[in-house]
């Protein structure tokens, strides 16, 4: 009897064992998307007019949204939620970035975006690109975007996706989350994801 | 001009699906040649079919009806609906086997035996293949294969795993193209063409009825389910806007109804198979005598 149960102890150690080898840690609070999606790769214009890629985001966690300024409620709601989250971090807020891309850089001009991202706080980039640009990278994570028929005064809305992305500082893709996992949530995974 | 190809060329390029398109097409196409310089009749039906299953297979792989499939969950539903049921039945019924082999160029036949021939090099490649082909093809395994495939996709953690990655999205929109031929294949062939694989019509009619019901099941609990199952569409932004239930009644309406009905209309190539095997080979070329009869009166007149 004690013979067996000195087995049964050995095997759920080493399922144990083999559990800790697989997953670091407990899981994350957004959606894991390790190996699903590809690693962090762009070429855009910034804020400030300048051609930037991923490269220049290396050693920092970046969270990817793509949204359009004069959008009414989405964008603006998720990026406060990224806000408030960041500010949670206190000093490892530094570590982090978000990358807020237009799916409207017809109106969103660099200066437009400038003040717009300037709003939310220093970790936020403004970024645009010509058409190929932007669709290779919606292609790259399968985002939607398009564009309402415009009203009478040529005011249109762009039905987009809600994903935020979020990569980690070598720019592999490792989750996935909406403005609805709310700021605390958030918080958490980016703490985990800026200590290692 | 522009917009004309972002419709019509693919969104997701795959050379593989164009090279199985392609090489399929010009050998087919070859074999018709070769039948009618031999005087064989192939029909009008059967090429048509063939094709048309091809192109099918094609248009909702390789244009910008991919897209549209990767951003909504009823075009989606449509898209598998095309591959594992309507193209795989119209490549079926067209029975291209012996068309295709008559296509295959002589010279790369002589390769295939040089490769594949008894004691060659890859022939243990071939016995592989012929084991797993017999494995998948039974009256028990073939309707599992079917029906399991459909209920894995659409669960919602892997249905979100397909959306997200090329390469699961690759393996799921192939997987249903190749299960669709074999499971049609299996259920429609005549007889004869299926050697030791043949299960006789009315097993048949039996499967292609029970297959219909954990469909049926599927598509009525999506489709009546009152909150959304998949939500990658959401995360990711679906193509236009539609709202997300109705995007999801669509979709699980099409897994129920067209999906079943495909079973019906199996079900009825088979009756007709059974019919005309059980009615003989001597009877089906004699001429109807009905059809000729008014002819006959109207040139009389």
């Amino acid at each position: 009897m004690a013979h067996s149960r000195r087995g049964v102890l050995g095997l759920l150690g080493l399922c144990l064992g083999l559990a800790g080898c697989g997953s670091a840690g407990p899981p994350f609070a957004l959606q894991n998307v390790t190996g699903l999606l590809p690693s962090l790769e762009f070429q855009l214009t910034n804020q400030d007019n300048r051609a930037v890629t991923a490269a220049d985001y290396r050693g920092k966690v970046v969270m990817l949204y793509f949204g359009y300024t004069h959008c009414p409620d989405a964008c603006p709601t998720t990026l406060a939620t990224l806000a408030a989250a960041i500010r949670g971090l206190g000093p490892q807020a530094a570590e982090i970035r978000v990358l807020f891309v237009t799916v409207d850089p017809k109106r969103d001009t660099a200066a437009v975006l400038r003040s717009y991202v300037g709003f939310f706080g220093p970790q936020f980039v403004g970024l645009r690109g010509d058409g190929d640009e932007l669709t290779a990278l919606s292609k790259r994570y399968r985002v939607a975007f398009h564009l309402e028929p415009p009203d009478r005064n040529g005011e249109y809305a762009v039905d987009h996706s809600s994903a935020i992305f979020v990569f980690d500082g070598t720019g592999r893709a490792r989750l996935l989350g909406s403005e609805s996992d709310g700021a605390a949530k958030i918080a958490q995974d980016l703490r985990r994801l800026a200590a290692t | 001009m522009r917009s004309v190809l972002l419709y019509v060329l693919p969104w997701d390029f795959s050379p593989t699906v164009l090279l199985t398109c392609l090489v399929s097409a010009v050998v087919y196409a070859r074999g018709l040649r070769a039948f009618h310089a031999s005087g064989r009749q192939t029909g009008f039906w059967r090429p048509l079919s063939f094709f048309l299953g091809l192109a099918l297979d094609y248009g909702v792989l390789q244009t910008y009806y991919d897209y549209l499939a990767q951003h909504m969950f009823w075009i989606h539903r449509l898209q598998h609906l095309v591959l594992h049921h309507v193209a795989a039945l119209l490549l079926v019924l067209a029975s291209p086997g012996h068309v295709m082999k008559a296509g295959v160029p002589a010279a790369w036949r002589e390769r295939a035996r040089g490769l594949l021939g008894e004691g060659r090099p890859l022939a243990g490649l071939l016995r592989c293949a012929r084991w797993l082909f017999h494995c998948v093809q039974n009256p028990i395994v073939a309707p599992l294969l079917f029906v399991g495939l459909i209920f894995f996709w659409l669960t919602p953690s892997v249905h979100f795993g397909a959306m997200l990655d090329v390469d699961r999205y690759r393996a799921m929109n192939w997987g249903m193209a190749v299960d669709g031929i074999l499971f049609w294949w299996l259920m429609l062939a005549p007889r004869s063409d299926q050697g030791s694989a043949a299960i006789g019509y009315p097993l048949r009619i039996l499967v292609v009825c029970l297959v219909a019901l954990p469909q049926i099941f599927l598509g009525a609990y999506i489709a009546l389910h009152g909150t959304t199952l998949f939500d990658v569409y959401a995360i990711c932004g679906r193509a236009w806007a539609i709202s997300p239930l109705t995007d999801q009644q669509v979709g699980g309406l099409l897994t129920w109804i067209p999906a079943a009905m495909m079973s019906g209309i199996a079900m009825l190539v088979i009756l007709r198979r059974l019919l005309s095997e059980e009615a003989g080979p001597a009877s089906r070329r004699a001429p109807a005598p009905s059809r000729l009869t008014p002819q006959a009166a109207n040139r009389g007149l």
